[in-house]
């Protein structure tokens, strides 16, 4: 073999550099795109709602990701631990997604509903009080600092943007309608975003301090929403199989 | 760069000096003394570069690899299936076979882990609550597979010994159940969860008025009170004006069926009133709950989280292991 040429020739070197990563990426990626098949058909799935996304918005702010991870693997100490695996139809609206084997916390993909607002809160501001083994650090602003939700019509517009289904008009307020139903459609409709945030807030009083909307309510919506969405007794056990 | 010798650099031309091993070089030279070898890789290095690309061919054969169009390669049917038994909604089982994919995999391994444990759960299940705390040999598996389920569904609350945290949940070791301490009474409020409330009062009686309530609830359980203020309590609690009797009984302790608190005890779960020293703070902790009520205490239902066995066996758990049960 003659590298020679190749070493001694920058123009060659880059061609042929840029073909080899090329050939990589067209095997490893481009097929992901054509397999459908891989994300579960599955009903309940919905993007968030304009709190949660905000809660979303300050979980990753936060940093919460470094410790926790939202993808429960098919294993069975995984399963015992934090209920049914995770489905990839689970986080389809998620930009960018939570997924990650980098845990010090524990996972987060099914915590929705386990403990109340109330439980939540108090971890967040002070863990130890609650957890004494816990190394997690105490948030205490967050139920001190007002919700800027703004902005948050726009934060709907960027997730449109990259194909979550918020509609903006009339017909696409009918497609989700058709698709999510009314109850949920109403809350994926941006003009409508901060009155649906504002009344979210209010009749779930995620914080458990009724006169203020902070950011612990926003954060604490996510939370208790996460895992929940799709009802598993309604599919046999290995109905998921198929899509491996 | 450049691969001429450097005649300039003092010396002569020079020969490769590193070829002693009879290995030869690049030919090129830097800075006049500085030359490549071109040893050959080592033989086991070869060789381990050679297996891995046979290896996954081999991969290719056993398990799911290359995607095809819409769909991907399972592998040669047949030569790495698994079988697994599943449950259908309606509640039959099915035995499948499938290429190898991790997700039957589990379904195989989570099998596996209920066949072990079958027994010892088919005995907790048919067995009446109050003989199984008669079986030692069942309750050895009661109190490791509870304390299991215990640690992580309960423990964030009631804390890991079940002890509980003042202001927060209730203690379930002692012998004071809010909701009931009877095995159906337990299971109930695991399955269901539950929901305290008590109404804020400060709309309703006066300011005064909630002193001498204060001074009542305190004087009940022995703590320090201004006991004129606390007899007109007394009968305050009793009337259709504050209507505290409704809930709390009108011998004041507390109703099962509601959760409401038993304020005779010296129990308390919403005001740490051990804690405080000074009669004045005790007075004014009391009268913040009164005025202001409690919409807290929720304990989420754990009815979708836990099959109705697990859930037998941790009201075993909470009533024995942790002891208080009535």
């Amino acid at each position: 073999m003659k590298h020679d040429k190749i070493e001694r020739n920058l123009g060659i070197l880059l061609v042929l550099t840029m073909v080899a990563i090329s050939a990589g990426g067209l095997v490893e990626i481009v097929p992901l795109f054509f397999i459908k098949e891989t994300v579960e058909k599955v009903e309940g799935v919905r993007p968030y709602k304009p709190l949660e996304l905000r809660g979303r918005d300050i979980y990753i702010r936060e940093g919460c990701y470094l410790c926790h991870s939202q993808m429960i693997r098919p294993f069975r100490d995984e399963a015992l631990r934090y209920g049914h695996y995770s489905l990839a139809a689970e986080s389809k609206y998620d930009h960018p997604f939570q997924w990650g084997s980098k845990r010090t916390g524990p996972d987060l993909a099914r915590v929705g509903g386990k403990y109340s607002n109330d439980w939540q809160t108090q971890h967040l501001i002070a863990p130890r009080s609650l957890v004494p083994q816990s190394v997690m650090p105490n948030y205490p602003w967050l139920a001190k600092n007002d919700l800027d939700y703004s902005d948050i019509g726009l934060r709907l517009r960027a997730l449109r943007k990259t194909g979550v289904p918020y509609s903006e008009t009339q017909a696409e307020y009918d497609r989700n309608v058709e698709e999510f139903g009314a109850d949920v459609a109403k809350y994926l409709h941006i003009p409508d975003a901060e009155k649906n945030l504002i009344s979210q807030a209010q009749q779930g009083n995620y914080d458990t301090n009724p006169d203020k909307l902070t950011e612990m309510d926003a954060l604490v919506a996510y939370l208790q929403m996460l895992g929940t969405l799709v009802d598993f007794k309604k599919y046999d056990d290995d109905y998921f199989v198929k899509f491996r | 760069m450049s691969q001429e010798n450097t005649k300039g650099s003092g010396t002569a031309e020079q020969k490769p000096t590193f070829s002693q091993g009879g290995v030869p070089t690049t030919g090129h030279s830097w800075d006049g003394d500085i030359r490549e070898l071109t040893n050959p890789l080592p033989r086991w290095w070869v060789w381990a570069f050679y297996i891995t690309a046979i290896f996954t061919v081999v991969y290719w054969l056993f398990y799911p690899a290359w995607p095809v169009g819409s769909t991907f390669t399972k592998g040669v049917p047949g030569l790495n299936s698994i079988t697994y038994t599943a449950t259908q909604v309606d509640g039959t089982e099915v035995e499948k076979t499938t290429h190898w994919n991790m997700r039957s995999k589990f379904m195989v391994e989570m099998n596996e882990l209920h066949a072990a444990q079958k027994q010892w759960f088919d005995k907790v299940a048919a067995t009446p609550y109050d003989q199984i705390a008669q079986d030692a040999e069942l309750m050895q598996f009661v109190t490791s597979a509870g304390k299991t389920l215990f640690s992580d569904n309960c423990a964030p609350c009631h804390q890991a010994g079940g002890q509980g945290v003042i202001g927060f949940a209730p203690n379930l070791t002692d012998d004071h159940w809010q909701y009931g301490g009877a095995y159906e009474q337990i299971e109930a409020t695991i399955v269901h969860g539950r929901r305290g409330y008590m109404p804020a009062f400060k709309e309703i009686v006066s300011d005064e008025e909630i002193g001498q309530l204060a001074n009542y609830v305190l004087s009940l359980s022995g703590e320090p009170h201004d006991a004129g203020s606390a007899s007109s309590g007394a009968k305050l609690f009793q009337t259709n004006t504050a209507g505290c009797y409704a809930c709390h009984g009108a011998d004041a302790k507390g109703i099962e069926g509601i959760g409401s608190a038993n304020l005779t005890d010296k129990i308390w779960l919403w005001a740490n009133i051990p804690e405080l020293n000074t009669p004045e703070e005790k007075l004014k902790v009391v009268k913040t709950i009164i005025s202001g009520g409690l919409n807290r205490g929720v304990m989420p239902p754990w009815e979708d989280r836990l099959k109705p066995d697990q859930i037998k066996l941790l009201t075993v758990y909470v009533h024995q292991g942790l002891g208080g049960g009535k």
